[in-house]
């Protein structure tokens, strides 16, 4: 049993490490056919991406050895001290970093570049597990609350201040490890809903919107209300004065540039009804609607003007093109509709390696980092995206699974982190090459050409890795 | 803390349920959505035309009229346009920015992803900087092309002209696309389809700056260009020269057939214009200029301007009136000249020495009795019978009716009838002397110079002709069909030997009205006409053809407003026909008094 403890080839979860290197030489070849041409055809050439792709992964495996010879309780003690670092690198990039496509978040040493945010993943994930691992932490505490709060917003505001949105985003995918962790179920949903209510403000005309909340907010009270004479008038008088709305809306211009205010009014009246119902006979839910409503219509209208005023336009455009409100393929919906192209193209088996005319000829931008997939679609086609798909999605179920059978609350909320990241990496840019998901410009995992991202995501993985194959010297 | 660890689950769910929604919509992309993979194709895929050579085009002789020569377009894809050196793109082309971007305007508006034109014949060093600079210029191409080099600077009328396809016919016709040639007239246009061959296709892959990488499936998709076929023509360079020269500063034309096969010889219409002026960068001013000439240029008259044919038709009348019956060789009329006006002669007693004469009271007569046949008591009803009937045998004689021969625009002429005067005179309420004046050629007769020279070629032949065209062979191989059917007219063979008889007097007699065509050892029978013009000086007309047997040549001159036909017509003539017969003239002294004359600024207005 000791010996089993102490040896840690035994206790390496070989699985994941397997998955690891299947993604990882994948990602390469695809690289090599991302960047291919006839002239520079040599794998090994270390002039071409897929060359220097190549020193990353070599520099990768003896980094693995490194993360997985040092001692995993290391990893928990020097968790502050590595967030420290992780910030302080985020403040320094923006002094002395330099831009790359508008984003400040690069570091440049000689020829090389390196992007601190990469790694920051890997230093809060590690403060995150370590801080709600600790005995002082509690959902009850406000301070506690607080520190959490602090720790993961201090980091989020400096890449928003780099102007690297997508990076800054990712972050918020530690939200499951929160939920994981104790988080109010409310609030999880509520998160969710938010986030569904967000896109929906921006998908549709607002008026509509509201009003479709109006009647929606009106059918849920009579759903969870008893049906008495009351509620029923209630119920006409809202439906008649919805449509009304939606008339005079459409069909008229009094309120030109002005329906703000129909909302409002709308909005206000129908609250009125329902606090005045609630007057009359004492329905609590009534009250609860009413404060839905109107809390609801605020964080649409909030949405309406965060969109305006803080997203910048190149974000906006994004948005906008993703949810169909641009028509201008070649104008900023040029790369999602060269890409949609490039997978749509591959078909079932996809146009062989190397085959790929949209890969080859150099129609999407950016195809050897963040529109890697398109390649992989392109030239492998839906056997090799669902091949992709499968890898990554057993990969991310693995590392939940893992995380569950640890014995430290450290190694598993840190197991957790390690699969919200790479979980928000893979399906926001998988659902951006595909037309899903706003392009924010985030890599995908292992596939995605560049030394910083690459060797981020190894560590993050392996450190992991080596915490989990020392689960069983932690005694419960 | 049992509902706690319950939420591994959710978190499983959320993984799982969210692959799932991009493994749906990866299914749909790559499975279901077939226009992706055409978007695929558009984007990688670049049809480079390879346009055939254009057919050339002979003489009768085989002299290369039309030839091809090498020029180059700039093509642009909007689409494909990435930042580059726009000043250095316009200094490569010797145009401005603004210029520029106004091009760059109309290539967007006509299509954002297809070819268009961006500028169009650039000069060979142009092409040679510009071969060195498209990789810098993301979007351009040059294409080949080919322009048209009419060598002998004759028959622009003929030849007609190529130019840019209209958006009309790119939208009928799908073999065409932006920026394509096609012939815009004469035999460039008519035989367009034989002349532009076929293009050829080759498909390349492409890389996002238009860039050509590699042929698409080993050449499997590609197709050859044919080259267009040859064309001869019925055209003797020589002649038609001569007949240009000859026309120097006069309007009007002349049509010069072989009467043995409906070739025709020359076809010169007067202005001409050098159809070089009609190629390459200078086409849109100097077509410009050409239209807005007051003599026309453009027009062709040989095909399509027609005037009343004056004594010419008299010629027509008489083989009509023998035909008819209503005359005989010998019949004799007074010369009355207070009923028309004519000049002074012998007594006109035959048909030859009436048509000698060119008696206009005789052919007043004669008319007179075609029309008024005494069928019907009404003389209102019988003219209209008796016209009816006379306008049947003119039109047998070639007249009123459109020839097809080989290009485009000619004109179908007018031999008024019954109906026609119904019209302008109201049903029975015309007869014989509201209209005689038909009987000596003039009033609402409208005859081609074409049609008056296969008219001629109909009594050269004593009663056939072929039908007049231009065009003897194509890719070296004579033409079929109908060219080489003989069409027969209803009329005795004998009538027409008696109005050749009187032509060769007109010529060759004293008090003949055409002796200025007399050739001292070729036997010319012609026929001198004047046409009245209302609008200023009367219109020369000469038809003759020669020799007398076996002739060679039927011609048909018209100048507009040089006044009586013998004086002007008949000497050019005279001229054509002996260069054509002897290959040369013997009177140089009238040859420069031909040429050196001019009729240009006596003209009004022309006559339709």
């Amino acid at each position: 049993m000791q010996n089993k403890r102490g040896n840690i080839l035994i206790n390496l979860d070989w699985i994941t490490i397997a998955v690891y290197f299947v993604l990882v030489f994948l990602g390469w070849i695809n690289i090599y056919s991302a960047v291919y041409d006839e002239n520079h055809s040599n794998i090994f050439d270390f002039t071409q991406r897929y060359g220097k792709q190549l020193i990353w992964i070599s520099a990768a495996i003896f980094l693995i050895f490194i993360v997985l010879i040092i001692d995993s309780k290391f990893y928990s003690a020097f968790a502050y001290p590595f967030y420290g670092v992780g910030i302080t690198l985020l403040v320094l990039v923006l002094f002395v970093g330099i831009e790359v496509n508008t984003s400040k978040s690069w570091f440049e040493i000689g020829s090389f570049q390196m992007q601190p945010v990469e790694f920051t993943k890997i230093t809060i994930c590690l403060a995150l597990a370590q801080f709600l691992s600790s005995l002082n932490f509690s959902w009850e505490k406000p301070k506690s609350i607080l520190i959490l709060f602090a720790l993961l917003a201090l980091p989020v505001l400096l890449i928003f201040i780099q102007n690297d949105t997508g990076s800054a985003l990712v972050f918020f995918s530690f939200i499951f490890v929160l939920y994981r962790e104790g988080l109010n179920k409310v609030l999880f949903i509520t998160s969710f809903a938010l986030i569904a209510l967000f896109i929906l403000a921006l998908v549709t005309n607002l008026e509509v919107l509201v009003i479709t909340i109006l009647i929606a907010s009106v059918i849920g009270y009579l759903l969870t209300s008893s049906r008495n004479i009351n509620s029923k008038i209630i119920f006409y008088s809202f439906l008649l004065y919805a449509s009304v709305s939606i008339v005079l809306l459409n069909y008229t211009d009094i309120f030109m540039g002005k329906e703000i205010i129909l909302i409002l009014i709308n909005v206000s009246i129908v609250s009125l009804q329902m606090i005045i119902m609630f007057l009359i006979n004492r329905n609590k839910t009534l009250i609860l609607f009413a404060v839905l409503l109107i809390s609801v219509s605020g964080f649409v209208f909030s949405v309406d003007y965060l969109f305006y005023n803080v997203l910048q336009t190149h974000q906006q455009n994004r948005i906008n093109e993703l949810l169909g409100k641009n028509n201008d393929p070649l104008g900023v919906g040029y790369n999602v509709n060269q890409s949609r192209i490039a997978i749509g193209s591959g078909g079932f088996t996809g146009k062989g390696f190397l085959q790929g005319t949209q890969t080859k000829y150099n129609f999407v931008p950016e195809q050897s980092t963040d529109f890697i997939f398109c390649t992989i679609g392109e030239e492998w086609g839906f056997i090799g995206t669902s091949i992709v798909l499968v890898l990554f999605m057993f990969l991310i179920v693995r590392i939940i699974i893992l995380s569950e059978r640890q014995r430290s609350k450290f190694s598993r909320i840190y197991g957790y982190g390690v699969a919200s990241i790479l979980f928000f990496h893979v399906a926001v840019n998988i659902a951006m090459t595909i037309g899903l998901a706003p392009v924010i410009g985030i890599p995908l995992p292992f596939f995605s050409y560049g030394g910083s991202s690459f060797w981020a995501f190894t560590i993050l993985l392996f450190i992991f890795i080596k915490l989990d194959a020392d689960r069983l010297q932690i005694f419960r | 803390m049992r509902t706690i660890e319950g939420r591994k689950y959710t978190i499983i769910g959320i993984v799982v349920v969210l692959f799932l929604i991009i493994w749906i919509k990866l299914f749909n992309l790559q499975i279901l959505d077939i226009s992706l993979k055409i978007s695929s194709d558009n984007n990688s895929q670049r049809k480079i035309v390879i346009y055939p050579s254009r057919g050339l085009i002979y003489d009768r002789n085989g002299v290369l009229l039309v030839s091809n020569e090498a020029a180059y377009d700039l093509m642009l894809i909007p689409r494909n346009i990435k930042e580059f050196d726009t000043l250095s793109l316009c200094s490569d082309l010797d145009i401005n920015i603004e210029c520029f971007r106004e091009r760059l305007k109309n290539c967007r508006e006509y299509s954002g992803y297809r070819p268009s034109l961006f500028y169009k014949q650039i000069t060979a060093t142009q092409y040679a900087i510009l071969q060195e600079h498209t990789y810098k210029y993301p979007g351009f191409f040059v294409q080949n092309r080919t322009l048209r080099r009419y060598k002998e600077g004759i028959a622009a009328h003929v030849l007609g002209d190529v130019g840019e396809v209209s958006l009309e016919t790119l939208k009928s016709d799908f073999y065409y696309s932006g920026g394509d040639y096609a012939g815009k007239s004469g035999v460039e246009q008519y035989y367009e389809k034989i002349l532009r061959g076929k293009k050829g296709v080759k498909v390349y892959l492409v890389d996002v700056y238009g860039n050509i990488k590699d042929s698409y499936m080993e050449e499997k998709y590609d197709t050859l260009s044919e080259p267009g076929q040859d064309l001869t023509l019925t055209i003797d360079t020589d002649l038609q020269k001569y007949g240009e020269y000859l026309m120097l500063n006069k309007i009007g034309s002349i049509v010069a057939i072989e009467p043995a096969s409906g070739e025709i010889l020359s076809l010169v219409s007067s202005p001409g214009y050098d159809p070089q002026l009609l190629v390459g960068r200078n086409r849109g001013n100097n077509f410009d200029s050409l239209i807005n000439e007051k003599s026309k240029p453009l027009i062709n008259r040989a095909i399509s301007s027609t005037y009343p044919p004056g004594s010419v038709f008299k010629l027509a009348i008489a083989i009509v009136g023998l035909q008819e019956g209503v005359l005989k060789p010998y019949t004799s009329y007074p010369c009355d000249k207070s009923i028309v006006g004519c000049h002074g002669h012998p007594p006109a007693n035959s048909v030859e020495k009436a048509i000698q004469y060119s008696c206009n009271p005789y052919f007043y007569f004669v008319f007179k009795t075609l029309v008024q046949r005494g069928i019907e008591k009404s003389i209102f009803k019988d003219a209209r019978i008796g016209l009816e009937m006379w306008k049947e045998k003119i039109v047998a004689l070639g007249f009123d009716r459109v020839y097809d021969i080989g290009i485009p625009g000619v004109n179908k002429g007018q031999v008024p009838g019954a109906d026609f005067y119904d019209r302008l005179y109201g049903k029975h309420s015309w007869a014989f002397s509201t209209i005689y004046s038909l009987g000596i050629g003039q009033g609402e007769l409208l005859i081609s110079p074409l049609q008056m020279a296969n008219f001629c070629a109909i009594i050269a032949n004593r009663g056939f002709y072929y039908n007049p065209h231009i065009v003897k062979e194509i890719d070296h191989n004579p033409t079929k069909g109908t060219n080489t059917q003989k069409i027969f007219t209803p009329f005795d063979k004998s009538y027409f030997e008696i109005v050749a008889n009187g032509m060769e007097n007109v010529v060759n007699e004293e008090y003949g009205t055409g002796y200025y065509a007399r050739i001292s050892d070729i036997r010319v029978c012609g026929k001198t006409g004047t046409a009245e013009n209302p609008h200023g000086e009367d219109h020369s007309i000469f038809v003759a053809f020669a020799p007398k047997d076996q002739p060679k040549i039927a011609i048909a001159v018209y100048i507009e407003n040089a006044g009586f036909g013998g004086v002007w017509a008949a000497p050019i003539a005279r001229l054509m026909i002996e260069h054509y017969i002897k290959g040369e003239v013997s009177d140089l002294k009238l040859e420069k008094r031909i040429a050196e004359e001019k009729f240009v600024n006596k003209q009004e207005t022309n006559a339709e």
